[in-house]
């Protein structure tokens, strides 16, 4: 595969869109990157995200294993981990219901990477946290509620 | 220029296991400083990491991933003594790139 053709054309494809969005007023320069998923992120619905990252409304499956501690003392940190068993597992997301912006993390997966990642987040209050799976062209999830006892995204 | 990370890369029966520590502040853009002004957000937003040209995972990440980041995660095909680097851009256009030898 011609990666570096790949990636000039992503790159020019995606910075030709920006230039229209700072020439139309839209996007400062300097603030938005051509490839990050600024919908999905600055999303505030659970809704919203999920439609922002294409996922509508995924199935819950056994198969997607989320691993974080039950009671979080420090909103601050809270490690996650999601393992997901579904074969051809390409995307996955965790996203927290109740923090001002609900997606945390996007992790995309070549084929021969596994998936299973780790990673820690910030949670301001308890809330569910979900685990969103993309494998062979679908969505699936799992969620966890996490008591968090000190909120992190406070001043 | 953002600070050293820390990576860690063992292989195990094939498998590889990259454990990735970055340096930064992870500001939300949420929090208020002592007199009351808006703290802007300042955040990694994209990761990449590479088993020599392989692109072996990409990640972005928002505001609410924790204050020095933490990452593992786990690829196929790298053996002793390759190389692994890790990349980061945060929302400001800072970048930093560090490399690990596996063991």
């Amino acid at each position: 595969m011609d990666q570096s053709r790949r990636n000039t054309l992503k790159a020019s494809g995606g910075l030709s869109l920006f230039s229209l969005l700072v020439a139309a007023g839209m996007v400062k320069p300097g603030v938005a990157e051509a490839a990050w998923n600024k919908a999905a992120f600055d999303a505030k619905k659970m809704d919203a995200a999920l439609a922002a990252l294409g996922a509508g409304s995924p199935a819950e499956s056994a198969e997607v294993q989320l691993t974080a501690p039950d009671i979080a003392e420090n909103g601050a940190v809270v490690p996650v981990g999601v393992v997901s068993n579904l074969p051809n597992t390409e995307e996955v997301a965790i996203l927290v219901e109740k923090n001002p912006n609900m997606l945390a993390a996007r992790f995309m997966l070549p084929a021969g990477t596994e998936a299973a990642v780790q990673t820690r987040i910030k949670m301001g209050q308890t809330s569910d946290v979900y685990a969103v799976v993309k494998a062979g062209g679908k969505f699936y999830m799992a969620k966890k509620e996490i008591k968090v006892t000190l909120g992190g995204c406070g001043g | 220029m953002g600070n050293p990370m820390r990576i860690r890369a063992a292989e195990k029966d094939g498998v590889t296991e990259v454990k990735v520590l970055m340096n930064h502040e992870m500001e939300t853009g949420q929090r208020k400083d002592s007199s009351g002004n808006l703290i802007p957000a300042h955040f990694i937003s994209e990761l990449t990491a590479k088993h020599g040209d392989k692109v072996v995972l990409q990640a972005e990440f928002g505001p609410s991933v924790s204050k020095n980041p933490f990452l593992s995660f786990k690829f196929k095909g790298g053996a002793k003594g390759d190389k692994v680097v890790v990349s980061w851009i945060d929302n400001k256009g800072d970048t930093r790139s560090d490399e690990a030898t596996i063991g």
